[in-house]
């Protein structure tokens, strides 16, 4: 299976996204009225939590499509996205952390709706790779893991809306109905900024995925050159190792 | 699909009455916890939105080990390959796995809440009975069918114990959230204060989502 394709422009795309959304920052966006340069933290910490949800949300998508068609290259998929929406999840709640001493005075903020649902969640995805690392069969745990995504993704939306009915107004919303009056340059930083984050998602999700399509392809060739007995056998992981 | 539902709550209702295994348990663990909270906040009594966390920590805590046990005789001596075996509809054994927790909840419950108004809950606090039952009927159900999912992804896994916790609470914040805050104004130092019936429609639509997606995923759990 080739997961590789397009990875070249892909890449080009992320660095030019990126580096222009962290010039644009520096060199453009004004300095925020109350909080002065901290506040630039947003073009990270924003973007970062929008693609991990996203990220969370694509894995339980890729998890229905495994239980419906017995692929279990959606398997590996929904793997892998849930796998970097972890790594960025934590970013999210270091930067996250960051700007609430800077802007608040304290590390956490307990009556703030949306760093509270966003713990939980992460909370939650945590134990998506304890629960793979123990189920031994592959199948299954290919299986098992699909109906957790599925679940936790439904349980993403509505685990935000019961948090923000018990309700506080301390974080802006940046792209609400009411919120979101950010000046027009600001705007236009912010969205490249966060399609920079979407694209280095993309990048990094099919990265992994040709790493790891790769060494399952290496090692059913390994299997046909030299029989099954001289290979290694598999070590338990939370890794989908078949296809 | 009746028949089997009834069936296998018969069954499983049978194997409690014999062993006395999830009921008790849960019970002593709530009344344990009743006691720790007691020495923990070094209250003799509680009130408003305190009594209401403690209270929906403890019922939280004690399904969890309920949901521990849910399936655990099927899984060691082979109930799952039996079930399995016979002709009938997969669904029937979530149905009836979530019926059985929900009775073991509303059992536990019904000694449980009495035993917290008698030990921790201020005299005077509390007489909103009606609006209780309704959020504990509604939390429960919630927490049944989350549990009964729960349960059984984490039953195949070598990590039992310590995987069913760690997903289960999670998932059950918004149950704790909205059942907390619908209970503290019923538990307040005066005599019950005006009820926030929009916290019953959440808890309401959380059971009709989780219970859809239950219904969906579980026969996956149980292919061989």
């Amino acid at each position: 299976m080739t997961f590789g394709r397009g990875l070249r422009a892909l890449s080009i795309a992320s660095v030019v996204l990126i580096c222009g959304a962290f010039a644009l920052v520096f060199f453009w966006a004004p300095n925020d009225a109350d909080q002065g340069f901290v506040q630039k933290i947003f073009y990270v910490h924003v973007p970062m939590g929008i693609v991990a949800l996203c990220g969370f949300v694509a894995g339980g998508i890729y998890g229905i499509r495994h239980l419906r068609t017995g692929d279990r290259a959606h398997d590996l998929r929904s793997y892998v996205a849930i796998h970097i929406s972890l790594v960025l999840a934590v970013g999210v709640l270091l930067t996250g952390s960051i700007w609430a001493r800077a802007a608040w005075g304290q590390w956490w903020v307990w009556d703030e709706p949306t760093l509270v649902s966003f713990l939980i969640v992460f909370l939650l995805y945590a134990c998506y790779q304890p629960l793979r690392f123990s189920i031994e069969d592959p199948e299954r745990q290919a299986r098992y893991a699909s109906v957790f995504a599925i679940v936790a993704g439904a349980f993403v939306p509505l685990n935000f809306m019961a948090v923000r009915m018990a309700d506080s107004l301390v974080h802006p919303r940046v792209l609400g109905t009411t919120g979101g009056a950010m000046p027009g340059d600001m705007r236009l930083t912010f969205l490249v900024a966060l399609a920079g984050m979407a694209c280095l998602f993309v990048t990094l999700w099919k990265y992994e995925l040709a790493s790891k399509s790769a060494s399952i392809q290496l090692r059913s060739l390994k299997r046909r050159l030299a029989g099954e007995d001289d290979l290694a056998p598999l070590q338990r992981s939370t890794a989908p190792q078949q296809l | 699909m009746r028949g089997t539902v009834a069936a296998l709550v018969r069954k499983d209702l049978r194997l409690e009455l014999r062993a006395f295994e999830s009921v008790p348990a849960m019970l002593m663990f709530s009344v344990s916890t009743f006691v720790l909270f007691r020495f923990g906040l070094d209250r003799s009594s509680l009130e408003g939105d305190l009594a209401a966390g403690v209270l929906w920590v403890t019922l939280l805590l004690a399904a969890v080990l309920g949901m521990n046990r849910l399936f655990v005789a099927e899984r060691e001596q082979g109930g799952f390959d039996g079930f399995l075996m016979a002709p009938v509809d997969r669904t029937a054994l979530f149905v009836s796995k979530a019926l059985v927790l929900l009775g073991f909840l509303l059992v536990v419950e019904l000694a449980a809440v009495p035993a917290f108004v008698l030990l921790l809950l201020q005299p005077g606090a509390g007489q909103a009975l009606p609006e209780l039952l309704a959020v504990l009927a509604l939390a429960d159900v919630g927490i049944a069918v989350v549990g009964t999912l729960i349960g059984a992804l984490g039953v195949q896994t070598r990590a039992r114990d310590l995987i069913i916790p760690l997903m289960a609470l999670p998932l059950l914040v918004p149950v704790a959230i909205a059942a907390a805050e619908a209970t503290a104004p019923l538990f307040a130092a005066g005599g019950a204060e005006a009820f926030p019936a929009r916290w019953l429609v959440v808890l309401a639509l959380y059971d009709g989502v989780f219970g859809l997606l239950a219904y969906a995923v579980f026969d996956f759990l149980l292919e061989e």
